[in-house]
């Protein structure tokens, strides 16, 4: 295992260390007192496993195919940025535009979420992205997704906010939304249908809440017991009359 | 315009360095910039005036989101021995210029002191504007009958900065100043020697322009008054704010979209009274389909004040910070398009672009969050 102190480290030269290692074959990196490197992770491949200790800077494992990231506090915004392969488990809250044009590979918030989550995510059969977060998010969330799975659960019943922004997936084409609690039809994007998750889409939560809870060692029966709302792309072209008049 | 750029505001290696109003004046002025600057400030509720030290290291942090065309300062309580001054910082282009500018001055205010503003030698910084501070006040009988202090101060300004060639006042405030210029934060940092202040109030600029000019006055904070403010984003509605302003005699001269947001803070706050958190809600109305979603009172109100104050509606994406004389704000545009992230540490106050910048003076917060679309965190100073 290798320790890598970050403080005062500019964000180039962390980099090319965690590259350098995982080039020589190391598995397991810690990165100690991080504060605001950027790029951490991008466009890493193989499975090495990656510790962060301390607030990584935005654009975190952009491209990345592989390896998982484990972050223990808050994170910035641009995370996940066209992720191929791999995991992030973040302990903390994290910020705008996650998962933006995310083709694979899963990323697990406990806390909050700022704007455009999951923005743009696409997937294809074997090849499906995955965002799960654990508190609320703000406007935008799967916001012309395309594929893929995004599951909000605003566990922390004290947060008097509510579970989730406006225009929740407008311009949405494809893959599913499933939302812990319910969901105001005000808040959708016009092509958003709102559904009551049948037997298969609740086998499908509780494979991916599996592997969440054991990340944040959470008990799925807890967070299983409120209901859950499914939210697909209903309508094929509900702009169609937009610019028809 | 590319030929603008390179004969008269990016070049500063060579040729006036502030210079911008005459072109403006033959109308190649610049009405919109985007940029993805990075920004941080905070506030001591206490008034424990804090050296500029952990400013400028919350704002190196965030080095990489300017490109060292612009970094900027302000503080509050940075003058203490001259707190019922006006401290006017003004740049000037060439020495000549400031004998009109003093021969104005004088002939309006008492003056208590000049000084060349103390810079220091920095290598990235070869060459920079003259640099002077005034210490002054009205002269009482150019007060006389209805003259509103601080109009006839914002009318100073207008006019130095709109009429006198090369002259350009970027700080206008009591105990308070703005320190800002081209380079990147450290350098502008050590070229103030901002270390060397102390205020309860700080705020910082590091700024990457793309389609205004990255020339001195450029550089934020941009200030009136007490007044001051840093951006990031772009005012879509830069034209129409313009007008606006330009209808209640403000002149926009400095060629970049956030002097009319600084503008703008002066007239609905100082001159039309409204409270801050109001006056956030007309930079940032809340759209009409959720005002229509409002009980009848709040609904009718939120209309009102969108009809009278459609002009002043900041469009576009924006997170700033307005520092004034009893608090700082943060806010950003109704549908996030800019970052902005808040945190408290006893009696201390901080936000900035990236919650790393904050950690950097303040490793451990109380609490941090973020601060919700077109959400104002207002905080105020404890009397």
């Amino acid at each position: 295992m290798l320790q890598i102190d970050a403080k005062g480290m500019y964000y180039r030269e962390l980099n090319q260390k965690v590259r350098s290692a995982i080039a020589n074959g190391e598995k397991e990196i810690t990165l100690k007192n991080v504060n605001g490197q950027y790029y951490i992770g991008d466009g890493l491949r193989g499975n090495a496993a990656i510790t962060v200790e301390g607030v990584p800077g935005n654009d975190l494992a952009a491209f990345m195919d592989g390896p998982t990231l484990t972050i223990k506090s808050n994170a910035q915004d641009n995370i996940a940025n066209t992720m191929n392969a791999g995991k992030i488990v973040i302990h903390g809250n994290a910020g705008d535009v996650l998962g933006y044009g995310m083709r694979g590979g899963t990323l697990h918030i406990l806390g909050d979420v700022g704007y455009r989550v999951g923005i743009h995510m696409k997937g294809l059969k074997r090849q499906s992205p995955t965002i799960i977060v654990g508190g609320t998010a703000g406007d935008f969330f799967g916001e012309y997704m395309a594929g893929g799975i995004l599951i909000l659960l605003g566990l922390n019943e004290k947060d008097p906010r509510p579970i989730v922004g406006d225009y929740l997936g407008t311009g949405m084409h494809g893959g599913a939304i499933y939302i812990r609690g319910e969901v105001d039809k005000n808040l959708c994007g016009a092509e958003v249908g709102i559904l009551e998750p049948d037997e298969d889409d609740l086998k499908t939560l509780r494979q991916y809440l599996g592997d969440y809870c054991k990340d944040f060692k959470l008990d799925i029966e807890d967070i299983m017991k409120k209901g859950f709302k499914k939210l697909l792309p209903i309508s094929l072209r509900p702009y169609g009359n937009l610019y028809a008049y | 315009m590319n030929n603008y750029f390179e004969k008269n505001i990016f070049v500063n290696h060579e040729g006036p360095i502030a210079k911008g109003k005459k072109a403006a004046d033959k109308g190649l002025g610049y009405e919109k910039s985007i940029s993805g600057c990075g920004l941080t400030g905070l506030i001591s509720k206490n008034r424990t005036r804090l050296s500029g030290k952990a400013i400028v290291e919350s704002l190196c942090l965030m080095n990489d989101r300017g490109n060292g065309l612009g970094a900027g300062y302000a503080a509050y309580g940075i003058y203490p021995g001259f707190k019922d001054f006006y401290a006017f910082h003004i740049m000037y282009d060439a020495p000549s210029v400031r004998w009109t500018a003093e021969e104005f001055l004088k002939a309006n205010y008492h003056i208590e002191k000049i000084e060349e503003i103390p810079t220091f030698p920095v290598k990235a910084i070869a060459i920079s504007p003259l640099l002077v501070r005034y210490f002054i006040k009205p002269l009482k009988e150019k007060l006389a009958g209805d003259v509103n202090e601080s109009d006839f101060v914002v009318n100073s300004v207008m006019k130095i900065n709109s009429e006198i060639d090369g002259a350009y006042v970027f700080s206008s405030g009591k105990n308070m100043g703005a320190f800002k210029g081209v380079g990147n934060p450290c350098d502008i940092a050590e070229f103030f020697r901002i270390e060397d202040y102390e205020g309860y109030i700080w705020t910082a600029h590091t700024r990457f322009p793309t389609n205004t000019p990255g020339w001195w006055g450029g550089a934020h904070p941009f200030t009136l008054l007490d007044w001051s403010i840093v951006h990031n984003g772009e005012i879509s509605s830069y034209g129409i704010n313009k007008r606006y302003l330009e209808m209640f005699g403000y002149k926009l001269t400095l060629l970049t979209d956030t002097e009319a947001a600084a503008y703008m803070l002066d007239l609905l706050i100082r001159r039309h009274g409204l409270d801050i958190a109001t006056a956030c809600t007309v930079l940032a109305a809340p759209f009409w389909k959720n005002i229509d979603n409002m009980d009848e009172q709040k609904k009718e109100a939120l209309t009102a004040l969108r009809l009278a104050y459609g002009s002043a509606l900041l469009n576009g994406p924006f997170s700033l910070l307005f520092g004034h004389s009893n608090g700082l704000v943060g806010i950003n545009d109704r549908i996030k398009l800019r970052p902005l992230v808040a945190a408290t540490k006893n009696d201390l106050v901080y936000m900035a672009s990236e919650e790393s910048a904050i950690r950097a003076i303040c490793p451990s917060p109380d609490k941090v969050w973020t601060p919700r679309a077109g959400e104002p965190v207002i905080v105020e100073l404890n009397k």
